[in-house]
């Protein structure tokens, strides 16, 4: 199986329809991969499903960048 | 017209709730008929949402609980694979002059009518949102608008599910979920059926189309809102009333 990185990289470019190039662990999703918040709120469903979890509201508001999200999967896997 | 649909009611077994339910289903929707207390009067309207051909569900729920509407979505989930609408129409009165309200009428209004409004709306959100669909339609009541002595608790909620419609409509719009509310004016249900003679009298005077109304005269306007008829309209608060508030 991919690991979390390659996982995370593919829900976020069909989601937000960018560019594999931009999604590095530093990248924000708002300033560098023009997410609105809305979407950002969609992502983490998205996570949710993918990697079969809950992240709660507390936790997703910690979630701005990529590295943020992997971060967070890696330590509760 | 909805053929297929899966809709949840909230206090469907009896006025309002309950001619909603049948509406949607003679359209083609099938139901799930969500009640407080009345367990026979739900089953009463799921045998005839049955008779129509449509598949329907009682299931028990206290919309203030945010548990118990979770549960409420995951069965509406589990029955029919979806929430393609939601008709947020569970509600109470706890009427009394402002100066003898005890601050449990208040309390109990607000959690019941405006609470358990946004605790279904957050519960369908995240299927609604996945599906890049959905029609949400709250009841709020013409009182909402107007304001009505003794009604302190009830209008502050129903204002409020107004406003929650507009804000919610908004924040929804890109994922092609459309949020709208029926403000009924004064319909013959067992809700009304509890006001004085006097009080019933004043009302009626103020109808210009001359009658109360009946629940189906509330249902045939949320079907609309339900339909893809509607598919422009959102944050919109129809008033089924008779013109009384223009
Ligand atoms: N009648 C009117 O003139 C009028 C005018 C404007 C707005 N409205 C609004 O229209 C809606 C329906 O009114 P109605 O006249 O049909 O009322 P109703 O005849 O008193 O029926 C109320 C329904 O809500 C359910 N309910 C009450 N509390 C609940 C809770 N905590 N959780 C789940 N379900 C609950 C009841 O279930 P049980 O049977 O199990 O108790 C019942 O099905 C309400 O939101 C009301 O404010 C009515």
């Amino acid at each position: 199986m991919a690991d979390v990185f390659d996982r995370v990289k593919n829900i976020i470019v069909e989601r937000l329809d960018v560019d594999e190039s931009k999604v590095t662990e530093a990248a924000s999703f708002k300033d560098d991969l023009e997410a609105d918040s809305l979407d950002v709120v969609e992502l983490v469903m998205e996570l949710e499903d993918e990697f079969d979890m809950e992240i709660s509201d507390e936790e997703a508001e910690k979630i701005n960048t990529v590295g943020d999200a992997v971060n967070y999967i890696n330590s509760t896997q | 017209m909805l053929n297929g649909k899966a809709a949840l009611v909230t206090g469907a077994s009896r006025g309002i709730g309950k001619a909603i339910a049948l509406e949607l289903a003679k359209q083609g929707a099938n139901v799930v008929v969500n009640y407080a207390g009345s367990k026979d009067k739900a089953e009463a309207v799921v045998d005839e949402i049955k008779q129509l051909g449509q598949e329907a569900v009682a299931v028990q729920a206290n919309v203030s609980s945010a548990d118990e509407v979770k549960a409420l979505i995951k069965e509406t989930i589990d029955q029919f694979g979806s929430v393609d609408i939601l008709v947020n129409n569970a509600g109470i009165t706890r009427d009394n002059l402002l100066m003898r309200m005890k601050e449990e009428e208040f309390d109990d209004v607000i959690e019941t009518n405006l609470k358990g409004v946004y605790n279904c709306i957050k519960g369908v959100t995240r299927q609604m949102m996945k599906q890049r669909a959905g029609k949400i339609i709250n009841v709020a009541s013409i009182v909402g608008v107007t304001g009505n002595p003794g009604q302190t608790n009830y209008v502050a909620a129903k204002a409020g599910v107004i406003g929650m419609t507009k804000s919610v409509a908004k924040e929804l719009a890109t994922r092609h979920i459309n949020v709208n509310a029926v403000a009924p004016g004064f319909i013959a249900t067992d809700m009304t059926d509890e006001l004085s003679d006097e009080a019933k009298q004043q009302m009626y005077d103020l109808i210009p189309l001359g009658r109360l109304g009946d629940p189906e005269d509330v249902a045939k306007v949320v079907r609309f809102l339900a339909s893809s008829d509607a598919d422009y309209l959102t944050g919109q608060t129809l008033h089924v009333d008779g013109g009384m508030v223009m």
